[in-house]
């Protein structure tokens, strides 16, 4: 009875003060939490004061006036940076998406482990690393920066995301389903294609937004690729000018009325981003498994 | 009385996975429109016998096979012979009732005429409704073709994979434990189903269930360690075995 007795003075001793050990864990783990919001919200709260004055029609409607005057707006960024996402995504997605279905389905042995790891290094390479890269490929070769240099730096930053989504997506749909497809007479690439990728859908979408939202916000890929003008389009062999270069540019300049843009520019970023990712979210929530047994 | 010829002929099939051996030596042979019952204690081999007729066991890394597997006079293990002729002419359904994801009902049941390039909507249409009646679903899912297939009770997904099966019209049908995971009420449905079905195909069907076996099969192999141990009418097999082996794992003293 002894033993037992000392046990249970032991424990409630320990209780107390494991207790307060717990208390104070999360404290710390609120604090860090809240700090982390309060970053956000501070982050938002700022661009927003001080982007809003300076948004009108013009904004979005005219391109940059000569130095020294003042006016004009940032429409042919808006329009590059469109052009930018769509050139980059009609390139990167079909991309990783095919490299993501590699490494789930075939990607097997010493190439597959291979590709894996590429991918995963290509995940963290610097996107500034990205737009040498292209400069090197693309801007020397052609004598000229270009859209297409600049959606290339894009689109490579895209593929890995891409991939890696797509991967572990893919990963998720049962052995059993692609068997029922075989079963059914199915070549295998259409088993993967028409079944499998199908009913992942939902899930790479939600992927594909996000690599968006990652690239629109991209500067120093485009620095030496892209470029950047003070036009509208003209070609896509030609320099086109993006939002964030664009707000890096204003952002350096000496002139209040070009700081004031660069405030309003990274407001439109900003929301642009934010509206991807709660769109996602929101509409494109992985449905709850309608299973009910 | 003339009997009919073997549909589909197994002579000295044997399978690996890897190094293990996990089918001997198997032969036997299923006659058109009967239910065959594969019987035995789990790891004995019945599931992965069912899937070296449809050549679905090579799908698996490292697995292989090899033997005679004769269906209509073609040998489907034979030099050149594509896989997926072959699955086309010998439907599967698995334990684990599996419909395609964010397929609807009546795309499920389409999938494999689909994608093999029918097209015409009237052609899949109809055949549709009628995969759906023969696996006795279309009552219950007329009115909600377009909903998910994922959105149906155990047993309905069941019988919806036997009418995504169906649908290719495949003269053997292969049922790998199709009622392991299901309610006796949808056992039944299921049941009454493969007598009902053997009219248009031919069916070979693995069984946990002893009295499963005896109520809806006209033979029965009992496999044993990758063996057949025994092969015969299920009438005789249930209540005269020949060999020991059978008569013990039947009478529940051992597997």
């Amino acid at each position: 009875m002894t033993t037992s007795s000392n046990l249970n003075s032991l424990l409630s001793s320990g209780f107390r003060k494991r207790k307060l050990i717990n208390i104070f864990f999360i404290f710390c783990i609120g604090l860090a939490a809240g700090v982390a919001l309060l970053a956000l919200f501070y982050v938002f709260g700022y661009v927003l004061s001080q982007g809003f004055p300076s948004l009108n029609w013009a904004f979005f409607t005219q391109i940059p006036r000569p130095v020294g005057e003042t006016g004009g707006g940032m429409g042919n960024a808006l329009a590059g940076t469109a052009i930018l996402i769509l050139l980059s995504t009609g390139v990167g997605v079909p991309w990783g998406i095919f490299t993501g279905v590699y490494l789930s389905e075939y990607g097997r042995g010493k190439l597959g482990r291979l590709v894996r790891f590429s991918t995963d290094l290509l995940t963290s390479v610097p996107s500034i690393i990205m737009g040498l890269f292209v400069y090197v490929l693309l801007v020397i070769p052609m004598r000229r920066f270009s859209a297409i240099a600049g959606a290339l730096a894009l689109a490579f930053i895209m593929v890995p995301i891409v991939a890696r989504t797509t991967e572990e997506l893919l990963r998720l749909v049962p052995v059993h389903i692609r068997e029922a497809g075989l079963a059914l007479g199915l070549p295998r690439w259409k088993v993967i294609l028409w079944i499998v990728l199908r009913g992942s859908l939902g899930g790479i979408t939600t992927g594909i937004m996000l690599a968006v939202a990652r690239v629109a916000g991209e500067t120093a890929p485009l620095l030496f690729t892209a470029l950047g003008n003070n036009y509208w389009h003209q070609s896509l062999d030609q320099p086109i000018s993006s939002l964030p270069v664009q707000i890096y540019n204003y952002a350096i300049s000496p002139f209040e009325d070009l700081h004031r843009q660069a405030w309003a520019g990274a407001l439109v970023l900003i929301l642009f981003v934010f509206a991807i990712n709660i769109t996602t979210r929101l509409v494109l929530r992985p449905a709850p498994t309608a299973g009910r047994d | 009385m003339n009997e009919p010829r073997d549909l589909l002929t197994v002579e000295n099939l044997n399978a690996w996975f890897g190094q293990t051996q996990a089918l001997k030596a198997i032969s036997l042979s299923v006659k058109p429109n009967t239910v065959t019952a594969l019987i035995g204690p789990s790891g004995c081999g019945k599931s992965t016998f069912v899937r070296c007729l449809n050549r679905l066991h090579e799908e698996v890394p490292g697995a292989t096979a090899k033997g005679n597997v004769v269906l209509e006079g073609m040998d489907i293990y034979g030099p050149g012979v594509d896989p997926v002729m072959i699955r086309r002419k010998i439907g599967m359904v698995f334990q684990k009732a599996n419909p395609f994801p964010a397929l609807s009902i009546f795309d499920n049941v389409a999938a494999g005429l689909r994608l093999a390039g029918v097209r015409r909507r009237t052609i899949l249409k109809e055949i549709v409704e009628r995969s759906l009646m023969h696996a006795a679903l279309w009552d219950e899912v007329k009115d909600k073709l377009s909903h998910p297939g994922t959105s149906l009770s155990g047993g309905q997904q069941q019988r919806l994979c036997i009418a995504r099966a169906l649908a290719v019209q495949p003269p053997v049908l292969l049922m790998d434990e199709p009622t392991s995971a299901l309610d006796p009420i949808s056992t039944a449905k299921i049941e009454e189903l493969i007598t009902e079905l053997k009219k248009e195909t031919t069916i070979v069907i693995v069984t946990h269930n002893l009295q499963q076996a005896a109520r809806i099969s006209d033979k029965t192999a009992f496999f044993l360690m990758g063996e057949v141990v025994e092969f015969g009418e299920t009438s005789v097999l249930f209540t005269v075995p020949k060999e020991k082996r059978t008569e013990r794992y039947i009478t529940g003293k051992f597997g």
